[in-house]
């Protein structure tokens, strides 16, 4: 179908568009790169009767390398994450993560706030930035607010994000040496919301896995750290035998919906088999 | 445009052409290609961006007709199959498809070559394997694929011996 009535506006500044949000509150949806709202809107899933589309606000794209962490602005492409040279130095999990996001032609327009902001429970980059601790940026009326990953994800396409603000950047520290990540997802289709997906990372350091981050995706409301999982590795040589022996504890850590891709018993076992092929792949670990 | 409106003056240039108009928020870059400027080789399939027929290129890159609005396409720079193979800038490609059969009902094909160009122009030289991957997103019911793997293949390879003569 196509989208329904909508008024229209594109607003220059962040400035702008706060204004705009609070004038149409709940009326109002922000418009980023559109890949997951305009088919919403198409499906007449989503009605909002304002748009506010700030893909021209200057400030708003780009990433920029500080001393101690990376600055991954809201407007920043799926496509200039992928490309971009600072993104696989310093945070090779998100270049990772990259191509496994839907096919280029979506990658070209969909935005990592855009992502973000919307939550889908299956995303690639939420999980990221849970498991790369990053820290979220958000304007509202009474200046800036910065929110944890660990505290932005809330459930089902739910944020921290309240009406009326808008999520301008995102902070990613800066790993610290010895530590390795890996990532992986199973989809029945490439570039397909994962079935089960995992972003992983922590210290491998001396041969032994220490603050491991596992954060799951496509098995909750949201990304989910594997608490019982991490624990169990914490502390034992980074290898195949520890990831064998902590596999059940996901037992208790995930519990998976069934859905149209299986049975809740079929997604846990596919998350071990992940947990299992994507730990083993971790740099460091033999 | 601080204020929100539901009709949007917008100025493309669409194959080199300058266009203004006045559209409807509402109205998708697509149907605005078909209806308003007659440039039906824009097909639209599934129009939530799952097949891939509504394929065109907005300031040089490939984007989904169907999940971009007219208005946003305001200042760019839009290329459709119609240009791209006014320009004989495909034309290698079209001769290829034609050659395997790459197309047998032709409704995605215009979507395929608008993507398959973009990916020759990012790696000249893709394995198969890369070139179903980056086709992923681009559905066709007839033909299975193989033969329009086997197509831009063949142009990959010819373009590639041709540059390093």
């Amino acid at each position: 179908m196509k989208a329904p009535r909508f008024a229209y506006a594109r607003p220059a500044s962040v400035a702008e568009a706060l204004a705009l949000l609070a004038e149409h509150k709940d009326d109002a949806r922000v418009l980023a790169g559109g890949q997951s709202l305009v088919p919403m809107m198409n499906f007449r899933v989503a009605a909002p009767k304002v748009l506010v589309d700030i893909n021209r606000i200057a400030g708003l794209s780009g990433i920029k390398v500080a001393k101690n962490h990376v600055r991954i602005g809201a407007l920043a492409r799926h496509v200039e994450l992928e490309r971009s040279a600072d993104i696989a130095r310093h945070l090779p999990l998100v270049a990772a993560a990259m191509p496994h996001i839907a096919h280029p032609a979506i990658r070209n327009r969909g935005t990592f706030g855009g992502s973000c902001a919307l939550a889908d429970p299956a995303a690639e980059l939420p999980a990221c930035a849970l498991a790369l601790g990053a820290t979220f940026i958000v304007a509202g009326k009474k200046g800036e607010r910065r929110i944890a990953a660990a505290d932005f994800f809330r459930g089902l396409y739910a944020t921290a994000l309240k009406n009326g603000e808008l999520l301008v950047a995102a902070e990613f520290p800066l790993p610290k040496p010895g530590y390795a990540f890996a990532f992986g997802e199973l989809a029945r289709r490439h570039g397909d919301y994962a079935m089960v997906g995992l972003a992983a990372h922590g210290s491998v350091q001396g041969g032994k896995f220490s603050d491991m981050r596992a954060v799951f995706f496509g098995t909750g409301d949201r990304p989910l750290r594997a608490a019982q999982f991490e624990r169990a590795l914490d502390g034992q040589p980074a290898g195949t035998k520890a990831i064998a022996a902590a596999l059940p504890r996901l037992d208790s850590d995930l519990s998976p919906r069934a859905d149209l891709h299986g049975s809740a018993a079929t997604k846990l076992h596919l998350a071990k088999v992940l947990a299992g092929r994507v730990l083993g792949q971790m740099e460091g670990v033999s | 445009m601080k204020v929100a409106a539901e009709t949007v003056e917008i100025s493309v240039t669409v194959n080199g052409e300058h266009v203004k108009r006045s559209v409807p928020a509402r109205l998708n870059l697509a149907d605005f290609l078909r209806y308003e400027l007659e440039l039906t080789g824009t097909h639209v399939g599934c129009e939530h961006g799952v097949c891939g027929a509504c394929t065109v290129r907005v300031d040089g890159e490939i984007v989904r007709g169907c999940l971009m609005f007219a208005a946003q396409a305001d200042g760019c720079k839009v290329d459709t199959i119609e240009g791209l193979s006014d320009s004989r800038e495909i034309e290698e490609l079209q001769s290829a498809f034609v050659l395997t059969n790459a197309l047998q009902c032709g409704f995605c094909t215009p979507g395929i070559l608008v993507a398959a160009q973009a990916l020759l122009r990012d790696q000249p030289n893709p394995t198969r394997e890369r070139i179903r991957e980056y086709l992923s997103g681009n559905y066709c019911r007839c033909t299975g694929y193989q033969a329009i793997v086997d197509a831009i293949e063949a142009v990959a390879k010819a373009r590639t011996a041709r540059a390093r003569r």
